[in-house]
């Protein structure tokens, strides 16, 4: 019994891969549900996206996805990119408008 | 245990410890710095993964930009000229109780599944055979991607100037 879990804790393989990714996913699940922050949020929503990166990456490593993982890897990377700037900007106009980020704060639907 | 094994365990501790600490920081800029940590191991990760194209992007992107782009938002939404950026925590109770019921049913899931695992020959390098990708069969995203990130620089410019030029007639 010991032996076994010592021979799969020596050899990472797939599945050490995916738990870290979803421990990744927790935290990052974590930041978005409890911060009051928007920024603390969307850094939340940058720790899901890399969390499903790595599932992807592990899996073209181990499995028939070959090289599509990548692919499919680095789009999530620049749809990202695209999402922070337009958030970021988004943020800064809503900062301009009601002087906070704090989630709490802001319900107004028709400024 | 091989050397491998002994990285794959350090970048984890790193990834995960330093994702915890900005989660759980009580400074915004502490949790910036964190993510920056956060995401270079995660690139670490990419690299046991043999992806190294992925890595070098992950790195360029995300701790060149992106996280630039954080601490300009957070330099610039800070209240007053205040040292202390506040980070509240509310709804402490049932956000540990659903990202932990999260964690344990992904982990679970992960590891009963049955996956087909099967040794992929490994190339010492990815960068060519992703370019033939991306110009061959890809080809239609990678353009498409293309319009979206024009689209999304002109968005986050017209947002900006407006705000610029409210502020300056408000005035």
């Amino acid at each position: 019994m010991d032996f076994a879990v010592a021979q799969w804790l020596a050899e990472p393989g797939l599945n050490h891969f995916l738990i870290v990714s979803a421990l990744l996913f927790s935290l990052g699940l974590m930041a978005v549900l409890s911060k009051k922050n928007v920024i603390m949020v969307l850094m939340g929503v940058e720790l899901i996206l890399n969390s499903a990166n790595i599932n992807f990456i592990a899996f073209s490593r181990f499995t028939e996805l070959s090289l599509e993982g990548h692919m499919i890897g680095l789009f999530v990377v620049i749809i990202a990119a695209a999402e922070a700037a337009v958030a970021l900007a988004i943020v800064l106009n809503m900062y301009n408008r009601f002087r906070t980020i704090h989630l709490e704060d802001i319900f107004t639907l028709k400024g | 245990m091989e050397f491998t094994t002994l990285l794959f365990y350090l970048f984890s501790v790193v990834t995960l410890g330093a994702a915890a600490v900005m989660v759980f920081s009580k400074n915004i800029v502490h949790s910036a710095f964190a993510l920056m940590f956060s995401l270079i191991g995660v690139a670490a990760l990419y690299v046991l993964l043999y992806a190294d194209f992925m890595a070098a992007t992950q790195l360029l992107v995300y701790v060149g930009g992106i996280l630039i782009l954080f601490l300009f938002g957070v330099m610039l939404t800070s209240q007053g000229n205040t040292l202390d950026f506040k980070n509240v925590t509310v709804n402490i109770v049932p956000a540990t109780l659903l990202s932990l019921s999260a964690a344990v049913l992904l982990i679970l899931v992960f590891l009963q599944t049955d996956w087909v695992i099967s040794e992929q020959p490994q190339p010492s390098e990815t960068v060519h055979d992703l370019g033939m990708l991306l110009m061959g069969d890809y080809i239609l995203p990678f353009i498409s991607v293309g319009v979206l990130l024009l689209i999304a620089i002109i968005g986050a410019i017209l947002m900006s100037t407006r705000l610029t030029e409210k502020q300056a007639g408000g005035n």
